[in-house]
């Protein structure tokens, strides 16, 4: 894996962190945070409770926004090298490039159908075909097509937790985003619903570039390229996800892998 | 404390008093609860009682059709040389008092006692229509503004605050709010301002007059829409917000506007709630009386709002053919002043002498109202528990 990895001074990462600090009020909870991710990497967001990981994620398709408090101190989020908080960006736009896959599954009570092109509805797409094509090839992708393609109009809340986070994933990429962010998208789910999900990961890996929050480091072993590790609002440590299990450079993260730090 | 054991029981009871202290407490809580049912039952039955007799009949169709249907009228009661009571209305005392010739002895005349009271109940149907469209349109416009669009802060505190004292204004100062802002000043598209006009704008084909729309349905039922908005705003704000925040916020992920979410993921989850708490708003809107007696009510009046003098709209056409008059007359429904039911019965109890005759009246239109208000809470009872069925997450 180490090979296929691209050098990052010759390849342009597709997402930049530059010196982003993030507050909300008066409680900054991001420091001066460097993090490139290249393209079709999975990178996983490891650290306690509060150490700004999620913010960091929900910066990058600005829905932190919606909370109104928060703001952005000093420094810059990136994408092809465009500024994502500059102010001629359309959160709308951005929001179609950076889909975005929730903690707790939350699929709208509405029909699986209605669930998987409702992106697409909003974006003003009309004709019953094109949304029935991009259900069906956003619910095969999520590798929910089979348990689902019989029922397509029933409510989405009455399939099993599994199902409906793997229908949360379809919503998010029957936009073809390039970026795919998760939220820890399975710390609501039990052990074989969790499998499948770091399975469809798998599968969709190459086609999306995501960016994981977990709090479980098995998983951010199986499934990330590289992982970064936040402590207390700071970029401690970013690698080769092996390096860091294995190598840790800083004290703290091997105090976190290790249990010792929380 | 040291409770001597008196047998080997440790779990027997002392007898420090903390539970004869707990028997008490939880007694006198039951008495009270106790009280509060009892009260409301025996008005309940009381009203049951005086009130039924009026409304329903032991004849077919069981239900006094005359009470429900028939304009407020003066009931003329004329007594023999028996003593016996014969119940009449104006147009046939005469012919009665000419049937008994010698036989006659007296006439009572009692206002407002006979006949029914259709009158007040459109007038109050009249109202609600009113009061709850534009109480609904302005009540949600502005909880969604505060749930959904205003930032959290000092400002956004204050408007609450405003709202939730709006909610203790007594409900006569709304009336008098309504006499001087709708009744006196609301602006209206007139040829010639009247003389009373504040201010006049020309504009051209025609003029706005700030001259007020007079004592009316629309007047009252913009009155009442003030009264029963802080319940509206304060109920949907409280439903907009119990839809999770989750759904706003995977909505705005996959590239929602905020009204897109708002109108796709949020209003829908809501409305349940909303019209719940409408439903409550229109048994608020039709209970009022203060705010409705320099607005809109009168004490009697002998035509429906849409019984005019006008000329009757050309036989031989359909109403199509002249849809401008026939929308004209149609709003000129609510330019008239109407009865109201809880006018009406403050009117029968208060404006008028008492007697059995009177007290019939009264009691029947106390019971029809009760029957109107229970059933709309009931109703919304209902439809909460259909529509949380429908929408659960």
């Amino acid at each position: 894996m180490a090979a296929d990895t691209p050098d990052p001074t010759v390849a342009e990462p597709l997402i930049q962190v530059e010196k982003f600090n993030y507050a909300y009020g008066d409680n900054q909870v991001l420091f001066d945070v460097d993090l490139n991710m290249c393209s079709e990497d999975v990178t996983a967001l490891i650290g306690p409770s509060g150490c700004g990981k999620s913010t960091l994620l929900r910066s990058i398709n600005r829905i932190n926004d919606l909370v109104d408090s928060a703001r952005v101190v000093s420094g810059k989020i990136k994408i092809d090298g465009i500024d994502l908080y500059a102010p001629d960006v359309d959160v709308i736009s951005l929001r179609r490039n950076v889909g975005m896959v929730f903690q707790k599954y939350n699929p709208f009570p509405r029909s699986i159908f209605e669930n998987a092109v409702y992106g697409l509805r909003v974006a003003g797409i009309k004709d019953r075909h094109d949304l029935e094509e991009a259900a069906e090839r956003s619910l095969r992708s999520a590798a929910l097509w089979d348990e689902v393609k019989d029922r397509l109009h029933e409510v989405a809340t009455g399939l099993s937790g599994g199902q409906q986070q793997r229908l949360c994933i379809a919503r998010a990429i029957a936009l073809q985003p390039r970026i795919l962010l998760m939220d820890e998208p399975c710390a609501a789910l039990d052990p074989i619903a969790t499998a499948r999900i770091e399975e469809l990961i798998h599968q969709l890996r190459g086609q999306y570039t995501f960016v994981i929050v977990t709090h479980n480091m098995e998983q951010a072993k199986r499934i990330a390229d590289r992982t970064a590790f936040f402590y207390k609002g700071r970029l401690i440590e970013e690698d080769e996800t092996m390096n860091i299990f294995h190598h840790p450079r800083d004290p703290q993260t091997e105090a976190y892998i290790t249990g010792r730090l929380t | 404390m040291n409770p001597v054991p008196t047998n080997d029981n440790p779990f027997a009871g002392d007898n420090s008093g903390i539970q004869q202290r707990e028997t008490a407490a939880r007694w006198a809580l039951r008495v009270g609860s106790y009280i509060v049912v009892i009260i409301t039952l025996a008005i309940m039955l009381h009203i049951f009682i005086k009130g039924a007799p009026v409304v329903f009949q032991s004849k077919w169709p069981f239900v006094n059709t005359q009470f429900l249907t028939e304009l407020p009228a003066t009931l003329h009661v004329i007594e023999d040389q028996q003593g016996n009571h014969i119940e009449t209305d104006v147009n046939g005392a005469d012919a009665v008092k000419k049937k008994l010739g010698d036989d006659f002895r007296s006439e009572k005349t009692i206002s407002y006692s006979g006949g029914g009271i259709l009158g007040p109940i459109v007038g109050t149907a009249l109202l609600v229509i009113v009061s709850v469209g534009v109480a609904l349109f302005l009540g949600v416009a502005c909880a969604i503004y505060l749930s959904e669009y205003a930032k959290h802060g000092k400002f956004l505190e204050m408007v609450r605050l405003a709202i939730l004292n709006l909610a203790g204004v007594p409900s006569v100062v709304f009336g008098l709010f309504g006499l001087g802002a709708f009744v006196l000043t609301a602006p209206t598209f007139v040829d010639v301002p009247a003389d009373r006009s504040v201010f006049a704008i020309p504009l051209g084909f025609t003029t706005l007059s700030f001259e007020g729309w007079d004592t009316c349905v629309l007047s009252g039922g913009f009155t009442l829409a003030f009264v029963i908005l802080p319940v509206i705003i304060t109920a949907s704000e409280q439903c907009l917000q119990a839809v999770p925040q989750g759904f706003r916020e995977t909505s705005m992920a996959l590239g929602a506007t905020r009204w897109q979410t708002i109108r796709y993921s949020v209003l829908p989850f809501a409305t349940p709630g909303i019209l719940t708490s409408s439903i409550l708003g229109i048994a608020r809107a039709a209970g009022e009386t203060a705010p409705i007696m320099f607005t809109a009510a009168l004490a009697f009046k002998d035509k429906l709002p849409w019984q005019k003098d006008l000329p009757p709209l050309p036989a031989d056409a359909s109403i199509f053919a002249h849809w401008e008059q026939s929308v004209s007359r149609f709003l000129g429904i609510f330019t008239e002043s109407v009865q109201a039911l809880p006018y009406h019965i403050y009117t029968l109890a208060a404006k008028i002498p008492q007697n059995e005759y009177a007290e019939r009246a009264q009691y029947g239109s106390v019971f029809v109202f009760l029957v109107l208000v229970a059933s709309l809470a009931a109703s919304s009872v209902l439809l909460r528990k259909r529509l949380r069925a429908k929408y659960r997450w």
